[in-house]
């Protein structure tokens, strides 16, 4: 069956190049905040892999490493999220299968950092 | 379907299966497999934080995986997956920003990212988990 529609018209509405650029400077931007933190959070874990539970909370629960873990963790899900969606959008080429993977990842990566968040700020504040 | 829409078979490139694998490609590879992996142990690390706010109990079933063999060699893994991925993403950053284009310094940087990834795996791995 041939479409009437012109090539222009299908292609409206399917992302342009200006959409593309967010995309992109929020992987740049968030892989730069995450240099450092992960350096900092790659040498507290290689030092509490074997802490038990009151060592483990009362280092996740003091004020600086709070902060730092919330900002490593919510960060760290989002960059693995955009870098995920990239290669989705590379590999997997069914329209329907890339927005369903895309929204996934997303979801997931959303409630795993909110639940991280949320046991971080019980832990400091008590619960 | 209209001659336009018609798919075309036409072998596709690269063709990855007669390319002989070098270090810029290699490398690229595992910026993307690292990337992967870190993401899926982002998850692990995030549960690592809820099990602690749960209870004493939680926790210490997570820590016994933790400090079994599989655990550590998990561990271990996602070290070097964060250390790979961490130095080579500078190296991406570098030529985000115009620059290490030339040949011979996408070689120079890539070998660097091989050998300050591979040291602080291992002093990560002999300090930390004691693993040797």
């Amino acid at each position: 069956m041939s479409d009437l529609r012109t090539p222009l018209a299908r292609a409206r509405g399917l992302g342009s190049a200006r959409e593309g650029v967010k995309h992109w400077w929020a992987q740049r931007l968030t892989a730069i905040a995450l240099i450092p933190l992960v350096v900092w959070f790659a040498i507290s874990l290689v030092m509490l892999s074997g802490a038990d539970y009151e060592v483990a909370r009362a280092w996740i629960g003091s004020p600086l490493v709070m902060v730092l873990l919330i900002l490593t963790i919510v960060i760290g899900l989002h960059h693995g999220q955009l870098g995920l969606q990239v290669v989705i959008e590379d590999y997997v080429h069914g329209d329907g299968w890339k927005l369903a993977l895309i929204v996934a990842v997303r979801f997931v990566a959303v409630v795993f950092g909110v639940a991280a968040v949320v046991a971080i700020l019980r832990i400091g504040f008590g619960g | 379907m209209s001659v336009a829409n018609r798919p075309v078979h036409r072998p596709l490139s690269p063709h990855l299966q007669v390319y002989r694998p070098q270090l810029t490609t290699v490398l690229s590879i595992l910026h993307r497999a690292t990337g992967i992996a870190l993401s899926v142990g982002a998850l692990y690390l995030a549960t690592w934080v809820i099990y602690a706010a749960a209870s004493p109990k939680a926790y210490a079933l997570f820590q016994s995986f933790n400090t079994s063999i599989v655990g550590r060699v998990v561990l271990g893994g996602w070290l070097f997956c964060a250390f790979y991925h961490l130095c080579n993403g500078i190296r991406h950053l570098f030529w985000d920003a115009g620059y290490g284009f030339e040949l011979k310094d996408a070689y120079r940087s890539g070998w660097i990212v091989v050998t300050v990834s591979l040291i602080a795996t291992a002093v990560s791995w002999v300090v930390g988990l004691r693993l040797v």
